[in-house]
């Protein structure tokens, strides 16, 4: 069993967003770095998980980023995993990521293959599906439970007003959320084995980006609470029927 | 060039975030000079000419019960195919889960450049720019697709349904259905409920509330309101309420013209999965709580003394 985590790295969700230069960059300044929480929590404390259950289990990661997401890598090698592989690029294009990943996925036929289901900085939940397009695989999106049994996969996944469960053979691209796994906190051991682990460096294939961002913007500020007394409830019906309009 | 707009529906019914998709592409195509047409796949039970009112030409029907599931290959191959059959060069999507099961496989097959949660008409003046949400809320990207063929899929509750009232051709499409490589093996619907991210009104309860035994009256005023229910991390953590109703940047992001907190305090972490709704409401009796500086009507106070009241000010109003 084979298999490779995608991972991203985030700003911290406390983190203040701002931007630079006309708007067009993200101020990085004072961010406090993390592995996308989807990425880290869900699909890779689970693919940790079945490698427990099964030590012939090879786990790599992979993360399209320059040099300075290797603290970050070296974060997630902590929690586990054997090797991580980082191709060396930056962009925000989902089918760029994707295009990249896929091509160190087809090099190292890997039988599963998990992201987070999306990044919360680009929130584009759209690299996993590009991934298994480029592949040929199946996709599978926003699962909720995962299990292996041989070559097989059963997955619960979130669906329009429910949930279903998929069986499918491997090799699959499935994107996980909550409910997955748990998140784990790295030990002083992993932390220790974390710094002898292969972290491969590996340059871009050629590829385009099929989008770019122009600009930011920050959403207006709220013009500022409207407090009404706690004696006084109709008053708030009446404000959310005559002046919000929203009942 | 025609925009093409995949429609989707859950057992054979369109619903308010399929509407928005058509509304979305009907007006991209007025603002480009082209027409707009829709793509359903599978049984429906509704008529498909009714979606012109929506503003779309002509509704292509992949009939076809194997499509009465989503699997993820076998639909974007589908849609896939009815793009190159339509000739169309912009494919519409609604940022449901099916569109996040859909878009972006089909946006790889056609080498399409994709903007998901898109919260605006695309401004087309000098190239094709989409605004989108980033950073779970807290900031817009202006993107620019540099692709001919372009994918964008809309946020749910962002984009409102605008009806013309003409009617579409319905025209049905024959493609090539390929073997399924997934099997379903059990489906679970939850059935009467409103569904929480395609909710206009949604009611939610955090830790103020100490107890899942509270909740009868938090639902009461849910339904006063037609509002789906939904809870904060703690909430769902604890067991008191399912985790699929729990929002916050790991849960559910929602965007719904109403959100009211009941005892939440608003850590930024739930607030990421809430601050795209239009008006927020929140009652808690500390006054210091972080949510009132994102709400846009607050009461400080009892809550077990405020939403019994607010139910009966509300059934009022509605005359009931």
């Amino acid at each position: 069993m084979k298999i490779l985590v995608c991972i991203s790295k985030t700003p911290d969700t406390t983190s203040k967003i701002a931007f630079k230069n006309g708007n067009t960059q993200f101020e990085e300044a004072g961010v406090q770095w993390i592995i996308n929480p989807y990425d880290e929590w869900y699909a890779f404390v689970r693919a940790i998980e079945l490698k427990e259950k099964d030590p012939a289990t090879i786990l790599h990661l992979v993360t399209v980023g320059t040099p300075d997401a290797d603290p970050i890598i070296r974060k997630a090698l902590a929690l586990g995993g054997d090797e991580a592989i980082r191709i060396n690029a930056t962009s925000d294009d989902s089918y760029f990521i994707a295009a990249q990943i896929a091509e160190v996925a087809k090099s190292g036929s890997y039988d599963l293959i998990l992201t987070g289901k999306e990044t919360i900085d680009y929130n584009a939940s759209s690299v996993g599906g590009i991934i298994a397009a480029l592949l040929d695989t199946p996709f599978i999106s926003l699962a909720t439970k995962l299990e292996l049994n041989g070559t097989t996969a059963t997955v619960t996944r979130e669906i329009e007003g429910g949930e279903e469960v998929n069986e499918v053979s491997l090799p699959v691209v499935i994107s996980c959320q909550k409910g997955v796994a748990e998140q784990r906190i790295p030990n002083m051991r992993g932390i220790m084995a974390a710094r002898t682990k292969p972290l491969k460096v590996v340059e871009p294939a050629a590829i385009d980006s099929l989008t770019k961002i122009v600009s930011y913007e920050l959403p207006p500020a709220k013009a500022g609470v409207k407090l009404v007394a706690a004696d006084n409830v109709g008053e708030l019906v009446r404000l959310l029927h005559e002046e919000a309009r929203v009942i | 060039m025609p925009v093409l707009i995949f429609a989707d529906h859950a057992d054979g019914h369109f619903k308010k975030s399929s509407y928005e998709a058509l509304s979305y592409g009907a007006k991209l195509a007025e603002q480009l000079g082209t027409t707009s047409d829709a793509v359903v796949l599978g049984t429906a039970k509704e008529d498909l000419s009714s979606l012109g009112q929506y503003g779309v030409r002509k509704v292509y029907h992949i009939n076809n019960a194997s499509f009465d599931t989503v699997d993820a290959q076998l639909y974007a191959a589908a849609i896939t195919e009815a793009v190159q059959k339509t000739g169309a060069d912009i494919i519409i999507f609604s940022h449901n889960q099916t569109g996040r099961a859909v878009a972006s496989v089909v946006a790889a097959k056609l080498k399409a450049g994709i903007v998901t949660g898109a919260v605006a008409l695309p401004n087309t003046s000098n190239g094709f720019v989409v605004r989108k949400t980033v950073f779970s809320g807290k900031a817009f990207a202006n993107v620019e697709i540099t692709s001919p063929i372009k994918v964008v899929s809309i946020n749910p509750n962002s984009f409102s349904v605008q009806s013309t009232g003409g009617s579409a051709e319905v025209s049905p499409l024959e493609i090539t259905v390929g073997t399924p490589k997934v099997k379903i093996t059990a489906v679970n619907k939850v059935s009467g409920e409103v569904p929480l991210t395609e909710a206009d009104i949604v009611v939610s309860g955090g830790r103020g509330l100490k107890g899942p035994e509270n909740w009868g009256m938090l639902e009461d005023l849910a339904h006063s309101l037609h509002a789906a229910t939904a809870c904060s991390r703690p909430v769902a953590d604890s067991g008191w309420r399912p985790h699929h109703e729990h929002v916050g940047q790991t849960g559910i992001q929602v965007s719904p013209n109403l959100y009211i907190a009941l005892g939440i305090s608003g850590a930024i972490q739930h607030l990421a999965g809430v601050n795209r709704s239009k008006v927020i409401v929140v009652i808690n009796k500390d006054p210091e709580a972080p949510f009132f500086k994102a709400a846009d009507y607050g009461i400080v106070g009892d809550i077990f003394e405020i939403v019994p009241k607010l139910t009966e000010e509300i059934k009022k109003l509605k005359g009931e």
